[in-house]
């Protein structure tokens, strides 16, 4: 790392080495402790006594009598829930066009943890941050509890009378009924449209979505007479060139594509090759971030970038040129890269204008990508809005045509382009009926809601892709009085039948299946997906690329260009009022709780706008009349030009959680050749404000204090060469080596531990690791973390026990501002999950006076909470500054109420994991590498009289990983893939103890030097570039 | 001292003689059937200890009767083995030593045992008769030092010598004492004939106790001050680690179920009705179903009863109180002990089988747990999880396992 003389810089702060920053950097705790904002000033022998007297008080009052506690069996046990046995069901994650095929963990018939479901062929065991989070959406206390009719709690029975016979009125007289929904997967929902359509024939179905596609399928269209988004399989693309489609994080369905990507980024013993990614986009998204080659351009530019690569290829592949190409640094190299692994390639652009989409079919059919990484004849279903469809709905409604509107979970006038032109004209219908499970901004306006149950209680079915079939199953019963949106339309539909019977007979008479109908279902139930054979059919690109290119480089630049996106955590804004997606830092900017105006350091210069640690002045953004003001955030990676701004935010009607976070941003959202834009290339003025903000971002304020080797890397052309490229192998003077050197971990006070049982690790891979934080929010939900609120965030007081921590790079060193803006103008991005290390030779272990966190038998650096009095020793003395300090009682406690709904409110209760004790303010907390998983494992193992396999014993954060970059493990077991990867030796060091020595080149620990030998080992990042340009 | 070591003494040789007697009366079991080999007996001493040892002791009468010489007192071999099978039919078949034993001891039964083998029990029997014969381990150590004093040349001092040396020191002391009495009344007489003296060296030589003077002497008030202080703190710390502590913790209940009738009188199995003990870290309430398999059609009249039917047709659960209640910090489950560790219920629960009304028989404080991880032995035997470990720690050590040594003690394995 410092051979190659990078410098790596968590955030501009550091970069700048403001004096400030390194004053507090030096600062486990940051200096205004709650201690002293009581009562203005310390506490004094008198308080001294008060307090003892009452604890002796207390003391002697609870020895008088225990409480009673009482133990309430079930009046009738179901036969498949014992008391303290979780059970899982395999299950469907649907939320709009997003799909993760789950398996959900429940305990006592409560669901309390998501896992992915390794049987999917689509999703194959990962999930993302939103997948995970969304068990706690289910205990949401602000979920509606009884169907409204007129903002009024009402019941089923006379809710159904009054729409039925609103409906019947309206057929009657020849009105125009419209059912608004997001993307639907499920085939048999369809059909209940339909079934509903047949009742009310005046009745169409209008399909939109957030992050719209429309472009995509609109373009397919054109090139192939096909209206649908292709699958991608970026497993097999050796080289993927991308323009602006954040395909990691949030473009089409994430979490396919991380697993496919991920795949071709492992290199090892057998693999030496892996891909080559080139990123075109605005805003550093977590895609770009994981690109070997960046390439900064203008929203604007979009079209013309595409259109150069477009000419770069064909003249390689003997093709014509289209008119209108701009000049970018790399389409050259990046188009000679793909022709060489032509076939074997991937062109992807996330703009949602159709000609640019049409280019880059063009793109793609030159390089005979289709039919083998890219698959047109099993079209995915994820997004299927119909932009020039809603639009007209929207004018419409304006026009006052629509006299009936049922808003099928979905909520327009938050997150359609027009949402504020359809609240205004929502009174010309005469009936408006929403299906939301909460009063959002749509729901607040209808007439009425009839509230949907969440997924977790639902029946469903969908087909992600065609194809592939998946179910979703309840796995709790309905917790309030609500209805399946299903069954509200078949029931007004006039249908007698229950949507579970309905989906029934509906599989029963569309799938093919042998034997009998129920052993099918319960097996596909069982295994939650089901794939059938397709026909492959061949596609030929007939797409006019001269007018795409024509309009697509007609956009004209302009000196400030707004690019909006979408965040991993909070997305399009529909799970908003979830605090762990609200807490969640955003991977590449590090920010929670906020939406904010990203801008380069240039910018910055140029307005005069300075940051320290999160604090920045507040701007206005002008777009066409409508005005924003939000903070600012100095990003490095943004575009010349451009600004950047994140959608889902500033919702009004979420719940209290979310409202009044942030600003929201689809209002500013464009329409570019018939499809929603999420470009904004004319008309954008920022003034930026005296006001200062402070934006909760965690991360930025800690540093390795120039420890450079945190991050080891190279390239894969020297990796290929030498193995251990990139390597830093620290040596500390020892006259009892023959060298005379010897590596750190080899001199040591302590005996070292003897492992005779199990040897727990775990193996970060950080090649693999796209930092997409699915494992963030699986630690969260599953070892019961505190959500802390943006105050405490910026009070430096985040409890995640797993951070991804994300360093830039960039090769020269700063001294200057000059410098600066050059390092932040384009740097490397890696993103280094970072957990308890559980180190052998632990620095926390020997400062703490109570011996609170010890070492265990089995490699574990053990906390125990009810032994700890809180002197925060040990934190002091991480080196990887992983601890966590109960500052306060975050659970029962009003302060929290509306930040940390999972432990402040009985329902919210429910999501609890009960093999983890909710810790109390005052005492110490951080990653126990999930030993009440391990502790479960080996019991069951032990009970079938047997060791445990490797892979029954799973962490969370490991068997969330989308790209299996956490791997975790026994290492005492030979057979483990943990073993293997790290290819262990046991040696026999002095005469007492067996040490672990690991073989693998890449396999590197985090701050070696210091020689505390951690169980967490890393392997180096390696980028696929040129050298000279790494 | 004496008259304790003497009240041993006879007591053991009555013993002695007592065995001597039955074994030359009462030979008539074929001892020669019950096993001497020491892996049976060990094999003996393990299914004892699992199983029996709740209830049974060699010397001693505990909740059943003691069992040293039982190859001898009972009626034969096999009528032992039909009775660890299945008491209550021995005891139905009015086998009147059975009925005997039934009536002495309040009518309590046995828990049957029919997965123990006839061979199992010839080896139990074998551990038996080699306890018998080594006899009860107090009066072994009586035995070398009072017993016959010279035999034991190798066990220290016999006591008697040493009582002989603290009644000479006593002696010698007094006389010591005796001696300075005298010479400082000697000298005390000698120095008030003296005129020389002044006042002050008067005083000395005359001494004048005063109560009040010592009352007041700063000494004295520390000392007294410093014990109180001391006693009064060790008592609030005895209270202190008290707290919580719930030992004998007996509850009324909504229902006055007695596990006595249950699981005493009717024997059924506890883990007919705690389902989760096998399988789960709860053992289970039972819920009012399982008490239907039974009393759909037993007492269906009894008051206590129409309470489970109430509940049921209430849809109401029963609101039982919790008797053994751990802090939620501390994980405890049920089916590592029971399955993993083949402990009996009754080694915490206590004679669970002959409680009317449930009451915590143990503290569950850390400590209990703590010590029961110390002294217990791994149940490793055929649990493949374990052979590794077993090989491991025999190199190092000739003990057995115990739970200690595989990390029992360990903060994770509790609190998470």
């Amino acid at each position: 790392m410092k051979d190659n003389k990078k410098t790596y810089w968590k955030g501009i702060e550091q970069l700048s080495n403001d004096p400030e920053f390194v004053k507090n950097a030096e600062k486990e705790f940051p200096d205004f402790l709650p201690i002293n904002q009581n009562e203005g000033g310390g506490s004094s022998r008198r308080d001294f006594l008060k307090m003892m007297g009452f604890g002796i008080a207390a003391v002697s009052l609870a020895a008088c009598e225990a409480p009673i506690r009482k133990a309430i069996p079930y009046v009738n046990k179901p036969v498949d829930v014992d008391p303290g046995v979780p059970n899982y069901y395999a299950s469907t994650y649907v939320n709009g066009g997003d799909y993760c095929s789950i398996v959900v963990k429940t305990r006592e018939g409560r669901p309390i943890k998501i896992e992915g479901n390794k049987l999917s062929k689509l999703t194959q065991g990962g999930v993302n941050a939103q997948v995970e989070a969304s068990v706690l959406t289910l205990y949401d206390n602000e979920r509606l509890r009884n169907p409204k009719a007129a903002g009024k709690d009402t019941d089923w029975n006379t809710l159904d009378k009054e729409v039925i016979t609103k409906l019947g009125s309206i057929a009657a007289q020849g009105g125009q009924i419209r059912i608004v929904s997001n993307t639907i997967l499920s085939p048999s929902t369809k059909q209940v449209i339909e079934d509903f359509k047949a009742k009310y024939p005046n009745t169409s179905h209008v399909t939109y979505d957030a992050i719209s596609a429309y472009g995509m399928a609109k373009a397919n269209e054109d090139s192939f007479g096909v209206r649908a988004i292709p699958s991608y399989d970026f497993s097999k693309a050796d080289v993927i060139v991308s323009f602006a489609a954040d395909f990691l994080g949030t473009w089409i369905s994430p979490i396919e594509y991380t697993k496919q990507y991920s795949k071709t980024r492992k290199l090892g013993d057998g693999k030496k090759k892996m891909s080559r990614h080139y990123q075109f986009e605005s805003n550093l998204s977590l895609t770009g971030s994981n690109a070997d080659y960046r390439i900064p351009i203008k929203p604007s530019d979009e079209g013309k970038a595409v259109a150069a690569l477009y000419n770069a290829v064909s003249a390689k592949t003997g093709g014509t040129s289209v008119a209108g190409a701009g000049k970018y640094a790399n389409i050259d190299k990046a188009a000679s890269d793909l022709v060489k692994a032509s076939g074997k390639s991937i062109v992807v652009s996330g703009s949602n204008d159709p000609a640019i989409q049409t280019l880059i079919n063009g793109i793609n059919s030159m390089l005979s990508n289709y039919g083998s990484t890219i698959d047109l004849s099993r079209p995915v279903n994820y997004r299927q809005g119909d932009d020039a469809a809603m639009d007209k709905l929207v004018s419409d409604i304006n026009g006052g045509t629509i006299a009936g509107l049922i808003f099928f979970n979905c909520n327009p006038v938050y997150d359609h382009r027009r949402g504020t032109e359809l609240k205004a004209a929502l009174s010309k219908v005469s009936l408006k009926v929403s299906t939301s499970a909460r009063p959002d901004e749509t729901a607040s306006l209808v007439d009425y809601v009839a509230p949907d149950h969440h997924f977790l209680e639902s029946w469903n079915d969908a087909e992600p892709v065609k194809g592939s079939y998946s179910l979703t199953q309840p796995a709790i019963t309905p917790i309030f009085n609500t209805r399946q949106a299903q069954d509200t339309l078949l029931t007004w539909a006039g249908s007698e039948e229950e949507y579970y019977n309905y989906l029934r007979n509906y599989w029963r008479r569309h799938m093919s299946f042998t034997g009998s109908f129920d052993t099918f279902w319960d097996q596909t139930l069982y295994n939650g997906v089901l794939d059938t054979e397709t026909e492959t059919q061949s596609f030929e690109f007939a797409g006019d690329v001269n007018s795409a290119a024509a309009l697509a480089t007609a956009v004209k630049a302009a000196d400030t260009e707004l690019a909006l996106y979408f965040k991993l955590g909070v997305g399009d804004g529909s799970q908003a009022n979830n605090p762990w997606l609200q807490e969640m830092p955003d991977p590449v900017s590090k920010a929670t709780w906020d939406n904010y105006l990203t801008v380069s350091q240039a910018w910055a210069r140029d307005n005069k706008v300075t940051s320290f640690q999160g604090e920045c002045n507040k701007a206005k953004v002008t777009v066409g009349g409508q005005s924003l003001i939000l903070p600012i955030l100095i990003q490095p990676g943004q575009a010349q030009g451009t600004v950047g701004l994140a959608l889902g935010y500033g919702r009004t009607s979420a719940g209290k959680v979310a409202n009044g976070v942030g600003v929201d941003a689809y209002p500013l959202l464009t329409s570019q050749n018939g499809a929603t834009n999420l470009n904004v290339t004319s008309g954008v003025t920022v003034e930026v404000l005296d006001e200062k903000y402070h934006i909760a971002q965690t991360q930025t304020y800690q540093t390795v204090m120039d420890r450079d080797y945190v991050i080891q890397e190279s390239t894969l052309s020297e990796y290929q060469k030498d193995a251990f490229a990139g390597r830093y192998h620290p040596q500390v003077s020892n006259w009892m080596e023959p060298s005379g050197q010897t590596s750190p971990g080899n001199i040591s006070l302590w005996e070292g531990h003897e492992y005779k049982n199990h040897h727990w690790g775990m193996v970060i891979d950080l090649n693999s690791c796209t930092g997409c934080s699915a494992c963030h929010i699986a630690c969260q939900s599953e070892n019961n973390i505190p959500v802390v609120g943006r105050q405490e965030v910026v009070n430096r007081r985040d409890m995640h026990w797993i951070r991804i921590d994300r360093y830039y790079s960039s090769k020269k060193g700063t001294t200057d501002y000059y410098e600066m803006i050059e390092a932040t103008d384009n740097p490397e991005v890696t993103f280094q999950p970072m957990m308890c290390q559980h180190c052998n030779n632990a620095p926390c272990e020997t400062v703490c006076p109570v011996a609170a966190t010890t070492h265990s038998t089995e490699g574990l650096n053990q906390m125990t909470y009810n032994r700890c009095i809180g002197t925060r020793y040990c934190a002091n003395n991480c080196p990887y500054k992983v601890r966590r300090f109960n500052w306060f009682k975050y659970h029962d406690n009003s302060q929290f109420e509306d930040i940390n709904t999972s432990m402040n409110n009985d329902l919210g209760k429910m999501v609890l994991n009960p093999d983890v004790t909710v810790r109390s303010r005052g005492v110490m907390e951080k990653c126990s590498l999930c030993v009440q998983r391990i502790q479960y494992g080996k019991l069951e193992a032990k009970k079938e009289k047997r060791r445990p396999k490797d892979g029954e014993i799973e962490v969370a954060c490991a068997s969330a990983c989308p790209a299996d970059a956490i791997i975790f493990g026994d290492m005492k077991d030979k057979e483990s893939r943990i073993s293997k990867l790290l290819k262990i030796k046991d040696t026999k060091k002095a005469d007492y103890i067996i040490e672990t020595e690991i073989g693998e080149p890449r396999a590197y620990h985090v701050l070696e030097e210091l020689g505390v030998k951690p169980n967490v080992t890393y392997l180096t990042k390696i980028r696929n570039k040129e050298q000279s340009e790494a | 001292m004496t008259q304790k070591r003497l009240l041993t003494r006879v007591f053991l040789s009555f013993t002695l003689f007592g065995c001597f007697y039955i074994s030359n009366t009462l030979a008539l079991a074929p001892a020669d059937e019950i096993p001497t080999d020491a892996a049976r007996i060990s094999e003996g001493q393990a299914i004892f200890d699992s199983n029996c040892k709740t209830c049974h002791r060699v010397h001693d009468k505990l909740v059943g009767p003691a069992l040293k010489e039982v190859y001898n007192v009972a009626p034969s071999i096999d009528w032992i083995v039909n009775f660890v099978h299945n008491s209550s039919k021995v005891i139905a078949s009015g086998d009147p030593y059975a009925v005997a034993l039934y009536d002495e001891y309040n009518k309590t039964q046995m828990t049957h045992f029919p997965s123990i083998s006839r061979d199992q029990i010839l080896s139990i029997l074998g551990y038996i008769k080699q306890e018998t014969e080594k006899g009860p381990a107090v009066a072994a150590v009586v035995s070398t030092g009072g017993g016959d004093a010279n035999a034991s040349g190798d066990a220290g001092v016999p006591a008697i010598y040493i009582d002989a040396i603290l009644i000479g020191l006593i002696i010698v002391l007094v006389l010591i004492l005796v001696v300075l009495v005298l010479i400082t009344t000697i000298l005390r007489k000698y120095l008030n004939q003296r005129d020389d003296l002044d006042d002050a060296d008067r005083e000395i030589v005359n001494p004048t106790f005063s109560f009040d003077l010592l009352v007041k002497s700063k000494p004295f008030i520390f000392i007294v001050t410093f014990l109180f202080v001391a006693i009064a703190f060790k008592v609030v710390i005895n209270n202190l680690y008290a707290v919580g502590v719930q030992k004998n913790y007996a509850p009324k209940q909504p229902i006055a179920f007695s596990h006595k009738i249950h699981a005493g009188t009717y024997e059924i199995d506890c883990n007919y009705c705690h389902t989760g003990v096998n399988k789960s870290k709860n053992a289970n309430i039972p819920s009012p179903n399982i008490c239907m398999n039974c009393h759909g059609s037993i007492k269906t009249e009894s008051p206590e009863i129409q309470k489970i039917y109430a509940a049921i047709e209430n849809d109401k659960p029963i609101e039982w109180i919790r008797v053994h209640n751990l802090p939620d910090l501390a994980y405890f489950n049920h089916s590592q002990h029971v399955v993993v560790g083949g402990i009996e219920c009754q080694t915490c629960h206590g004679p669970i089988e002959e409680m009317d009304v449930v009451k915590q028989a143990s503290l569950l404080t850390m400590g209990w747990c703590i010590d029961c991880h110390r002294q217990t032995d791994v149940n490793t035997k055929d649990n493949g999880y374990y052979d590794n470990l077993v090989e491991l720690h025999k190199e190092e050590s000739k003990s057995a396992l115990k739970v200690e040594d595989i990390g029992g003690l360990e903060c994770s394995k509790c609190h998470y």
